[in-house]
């Protein structure tokens, strides 16, 4: 017994200087096995009387405890530090770049045409598709631009034959949404459309919205409310608006929509065109066989790479069309 | 319209400053689209005399003048050709600052002595000319600031008139409108009649009345045009943007100015008897005055003598007919010409003039006979003649039709959303000239004036009063009408859905021109024939699309020229088909990629993109939308024989995709192996809205095998086989492992399946799977003559 505090130092400074876990193991069979030397310890109680076994063996008991709990102290320790080795091990580069697809991107144009379609798709509009190589009367007669009209050389067309050609601008739409249906109508149409124009700020195929609202009661100030609302919608920022009288054959009143866009060296606004709009004009009704004493309308019409240059801030039209891709990639 | 902000201010001057004024004129809708000094700007030019002139000792083309500048008299050397004795010049004096900061020192040229310069036009910022120094009438006042002599305090200003307004092609228009603005009276110049001194007058037959309703002449005598037309005329066209050319033709420009009249003068001793107004014979000839010689079409108004043709009506004179400086007898000319008969007719000769462009958009057809008077007093006035009367051929049931519109109070209120009071409305349609005729129940009976041709309905009168009132002055609400609800359907994908897709497959969108080069639409679709533009941009663009591969293939080639080899495209739009009767316009779906099939990087590799990519992203495509489409194996005259797959969905052809044929691409020298689908994208769009079906809580049971079979049977016939005799509890069918080798004999391959099969309700047992998987494989060996390989 008097070496049992010994066999108990002897232990504890074994365990400590247990380097590995199965050195750990063979220190506890050493100690606490069946044959352990703390284990064997058990067998001197026999020698002792029954008076003093009880409390030797609590002692050897409490031997065992001590060394025991060293023992898992240290295995706790030594696992901890496997784990820690593993995991050191694993470690990776985070900072390279991961495996897989890039990303491409919409064109700007369409990035823009679907801002334009949600604004209105919220405000109940429909979006409604035409045909681009359209007919002399979609294009010009139904939107009174007779054959004689000046207007018509407002639109450089090209043309297949004398009725056959490519539409000029998105309003044929207007006229083919009311041919068909009945109103009220809320539609826009958003689409290609040509001029045979080709310059520094004309490519021969561009984009429009063609937008169209026919109720019973509706006015000049309802289109105002709508194209200004659309406008700073589009360009997040409570933009001043004005509407300058001008001339479409098909609406009357006609405007045309200007933004403030920056400031004249003297502080006054700068002011840029971006919209034309107006009330859909009695002839169109009646081309459409619409009462225009019972309905009234308003139809407006925007040039989408006009707006997406002011969004982007992009300065060269033709751009849109050359499709290269550091140009393409700059707006995914 | 170009015209100088004076000469408007003669007529109405309002309080306001320049730039104020052409902000209220752009915002009742004539745009202004520029203004522009009239001079350069300077300082210290005053009108001087050149007193004596003598020639420069050492130097020919120089000469040494002495120069009246109103206080002393100075030496300045000069080396204009028309410097003489008495001449009137603009005159630089030493300290002076001409257009361009440059300024006037004493200095010493070949010797002599020079205080101050002797000015052109172009010196001065008047004009482009600088050949030789600008010449001032005797009477000015030497001494004097040239800027207060030339009233150069003035600016051109640039409307852009929207075609309607043909009423504002003139001073006198315009300041109508800024009367109007400003609660203004316009006062023009007086105009009456010219009393002829003699009975000459032309004869006139009109025999194409519909084309010219009103055609007025006058002849005026004795004149002489080696009278330059005066200074203040010349500066007043020069600052409208019109050149001056003689005093007839000056004249005849400036009351088209101030009017709004084209007129036109004829050399009466080069007209042979008299004039006739008719529509050309088809293949007559007339050289024009701008030298050109056209060929007249049978639909062009012509002013003919008798003989020959001598002006196109309402766009250009005869060369031959022209005055000159030896025009002694002038035959003035002042019509109404119907804008319908003149409509395209200047473009068709390749022409615009000032002329046309007003007879076009329809010229006040009550104007002639004044701007006949007005010309013919300003003519007399310098270069004198006799005139005599004005022969007047009218039309009447041709002239337009004088007009009334009724306009409703209420109607008003209900277009501009404001109801705007009587007394406004009354005061506005006034001072446009627009008169009341009469007062009604619930509105007005207004008078269209003749200058108004734009006006011919109630909504006209509308515009015009908010135009005038202001449409910035005019309310902002909402639109109430209801919201109809409409109809969503689930299983219809939107476009933008697909779009969304590709992009996040790592295509980037592309918009290319709907016409195409037809030389690279016949090498990827020779079996189509594109139709074509009339009147195309060029050549390269020239016919419309019938794939979007024509357009896409050319992007491509764009970007590998600017160092991008690798290239993933899609885009969506039209592609233009005739048929028999007619234009299919179809909505497509296309896409390219060549390149490496994933970005470069340490982890992707650099493998190229091949087929079974391709067509991976197109199945997802297809699980997305919720529709099965089949690939069969299948030619195309674009495609790699052996590379190319057809699309059908329930038996009907949505599409291609395939590999480029090798000898396209080398025709259209692109690199790379180029992969390219196009779909239908009306076929593709509507899917299935899902149908919940029990999940079976029972085990899947896999069984794999593989088979050697012939290389042409292809992996569908193998499915569909299995799927034939795998009995209806097949779940799944997959090809693992695909591998050809010498080992399996030339012309086979070895092909890898497992076969999945669950039952909702039960838990299936190895006999039933092992029959059905035998059953599988012997109809594998017995309908494909496959191997079971061990």
């Amino acid at each position: 017994m008097e070496n049992l505090d010994q066999l108990v130092q002897d232990g504890l400074a074994a365990v400590d200087s247990a380097d590995s876990l199965q050195a750990l193991d063979q220190i506890r069979v050493e100690y606490l096995g069946k044959k352990g030397v703390i284990t064997q310890q058990a067998k001197t109680l026999g020698k002792l009387s029954a008076e003093e076994r009880p409390a030797a063996g609590q002692k050897i008991n409490e031997a065992k405890g001590q060394v025991e709990q060293a023992i898992n102290a240290r295995r706790t320790d030594l696992e901890r530090a496997a784990i820690e080795q593993k995991l050191a091990s694993e470690t990776i580069d985070v900072t390279l770049p991961g495996r897989g697809q890039d990303l491409g991107g919409l064109h700007p144009v369409t990035r823009t045409l679907q801002r334009i379609e949600q604004f209105f798709a919220r405000a109940g509009y429909t979006v409604e598709q035409g045909p681009e190589i359209e007919d002399d009367y979609h294009n010009f007669e139904a939107l009174n631009i007779p054959g004689h009209h000046p207007a018509r050389a407002m639109h450089d067309t090209f043309y297949f034959n004398p009725g056959t050609l490519l539409r000029t601008h998105t309003s044929p739409v207007q006229i083919r949404t009311m041919e068909d249906g009945k109103p009220p109508f809320r539609m826009i149409c958003p689409g290609r459309v040509y001029r045979c124009d080709s310059d520094m700020t004309h490519t021969p195929m561009f984009h429009q919205v063609e937008g169209l609202l026919v109720e019973k009661d509706v006015s000049f100030a309802d289109l105002k409310s709508t194209v200004e609302e659309f406008l700073r919608v589009f360009f997040e920022r409570d933009l001043e608006v004005r509407f300058r009288p001008s001339y479409f054959p098909f609406t009357e009143p006609s405007a045309e929509v200007d933004i403030e866009w920056g400031r004249e060296e003297d502080g006054s606004i700068k002011w840029l065109e971006v919209m034309g709009c107006g009330m859909v004009h009695p002839k169109v009704f009646e081309h459409c066989g619409i009462d225009a004493e019972e309905y009234r309308g308003f139809a407006f019409g925007l040039g989408v790479e006009r707006l997406a240059m002011l969004r982007y801030g992009v300065n060269d039209l033709r751009m849109f069309f050359e499709n290269d891709l550091r140009f393409l990639r700059q707006f995914r | 319209m170009k015209f100088s902000e004076q000469w408007l201010r003669e007529w109405v001057n309002p309080a306001n400053d320049t730039q104020a004024l052409m902000d209220q004129i752009t915002m009742a809708g004539l745009e202004v689209d520029g203004f522009e000094p009239v001079a350069g700007k300077f300082s210290g030019i005053v009108v001087g005399e050149v007193v004596s002139v003598a020639p420069h000792p050492d130097a020919d083309k120089l000469r040494v003048c002495q120069v009246n500048d109103g206080r002393e008299t100075v030496q300045v050397v000069c080396g204009a050709p028309n410097v003489r004795d008495g001449l009137k010049v603009p005159f630089a004096v030493v300290g002076a600052v001409l257009p361009g900061d440059f300024k006037i020192r004493k200095a010493k040229l070949r010797g002599q002595s020079s205080e101050g310069m002797l000015c052109s036009e172009a010196e001065l910022g008047l004009s482009e000319n600088h050949e030789g120094l600008m010449e001032l009438p005797d009477d000015a006042q030497v001494g004097q600031e040239l800027s207060d002599y030339l009233k150069l305090n003035d600016v051109t200003i640039d409307v852009d008139l929207t075609p309607n307004r043909s009423d504002c092609l003139s001073i006198k228009g315009i300041a109508r409108e800024v009367g109007v603005l400003n609660s203004m009276v316009v006062e023009g110049p007086e105009i009456g009649p010219v009393e002829a001194v003699h009975s000459d007058v032309p004869e006139i037959a009109v025999k194409a009345p519909e084309g010219c309703p009103r055609y007025l002449g006058r002849i005026l005598r004795n004149v002489d045009l080696g009278i330059e037309s005066p200074l203040w005329m010349q500066e007043k066209l020069r600052r409208s943007g019109i050149r001056s050319i003689d005093a007839a033709v000056d004249v005849t420009n400036y009351v088209m100015l101030e009017l709004g009249q084209p007129l036109h003068a004829f050399d009466r001793d080069e007209i042979e008897g008299g004039i006739v107004v008719r529509m050309a014979k088809p293949g007559e000839k007339l050289v024009l005055l701008d030298g050109q010689e056209v060929e007249l079409t049978a639909d062009t108004l012509v002013i003919a003598d008798h003989a020959k043709p001598i002006a196109i009506a309402g766009v250009m004179g005869g060369e031959h007919s022209g005055v000159s400086e030896r025009t002694r007898d002038l035959i003035l000319e002042a019509a109404y010409f119907d804008p319908i008969t003149l409509a395209g007719k200047a473009r068709h000769y390749g022409l615009h003039t000032d002329a046309s462009h007003r007879f076009e958009r329809g010229v006040d057809y009550e104007l002639a006979r004044d701007a006949m008077e007005r010309a013919t007093a300003l003519l007399m006035s310098i270069v004198g003649g006799e005139p005599g009367d004005v022969v007047e051929v009218v039309s009447r049931q041709n002239l337009p039709e004088d007009r009334t519109v009724d306009l409703r109070e209420q109607r008003v209120a209900d277009v501009l959303g404001l109801r705007i009071d009587r007394t406004t409305v009354e005061e506005i349609l006034t001072r446009l000239g627009l008169n009341i005729d009469k007062l009604l129940k619930n509105g007005w009976r207004v008078h269209v004036p003749s200058f108004r041709p734009d006006i011919s309905i109630e909504e006209d009168l509308i515009e015009e009063i908010g135009r005038i009132y202001g449409y910035n002055n005019l309310p902002v609400t909402e639109p109430t009408g209801s919201l109809g609800l409409r109809p969503q359907q689930e299983a219809v994908r939107p476009v933008s859905a697909i779009r969304d897709y590709f992009v996040s497959c790592g295509y980037q969108e592309a918009i290319t021109y709907s016409f195409v080069d037809p030389k690279v639409q016949n090498l990827v679709d020779p079996e189509q024939e594109g139709i074509a533009l009339a009147n195309p941009i060029s050549s390269d663009l020239s016919v419309m699309r019938t794939t979007l591969w024509s357009g896409l293939l050319k992007t491509v080639a764009y970007n590998q020229n600017r160092q991008q080899p690798r290239i993933r495209l899609f885009e969506t739009g039209l592609s233009f088909v005739k048929e028999a009767k007619r234009i299919e316009q179809q909505p497509m779906l296309a896409g390219v990629v060549v390149g490496n099939q994933l970005p470069e990087n340490w982890a992707n590799g650099r493998r190229s993109a091949d087929f079974f990519d391709v067509k991976g992203e197109l199945e997802s495509l297809f699980q997305l939308l919720g529709i099965e489409v089949q690939f069969l194996a299948s030619q195309h005259p674009a495609l790699h024989p052996g590379q190319t797959a057809e699309l059908l969905r329930d038996g009907e052809h949505v599409g291609w995709l395939g590999t480029l044929h090798p000898q396209v691409q080398k025709k259209l020298e692109l690199n790379g192996t180029i992969l390219m689908f196009e779909l239908f994208l009306n076929s593709i769009v509507s899917g299935y809205v899902p149908n919940f079906k029990d999940i079976s809580k029972f085990p899947e049971v896999r069984r794999d095998l593989a088979i050697i079979i012939g290389s042409g049977v292809g992996f569908a016939d193998v499915e569909r086989v299995a799927k034939k005799h795998a009995g209806e509890h097949l779940t799944a069918l997959r090809a693992f492992d695909v591998y050809e080798g010498e080992s399996l004999g030339e012309g086979n391959r070895s092909l890898a399946l497992s076969l999945f099969w669950q039952h909702p309700e039960r838990t299936l047992n190895e006999v039933e799977v092992h029959s059905l998987f035998n059953g599988v494989i012997e109809a594998l060996q017995e309908e494909l003559g496959a191997t079971l390989r061990s």
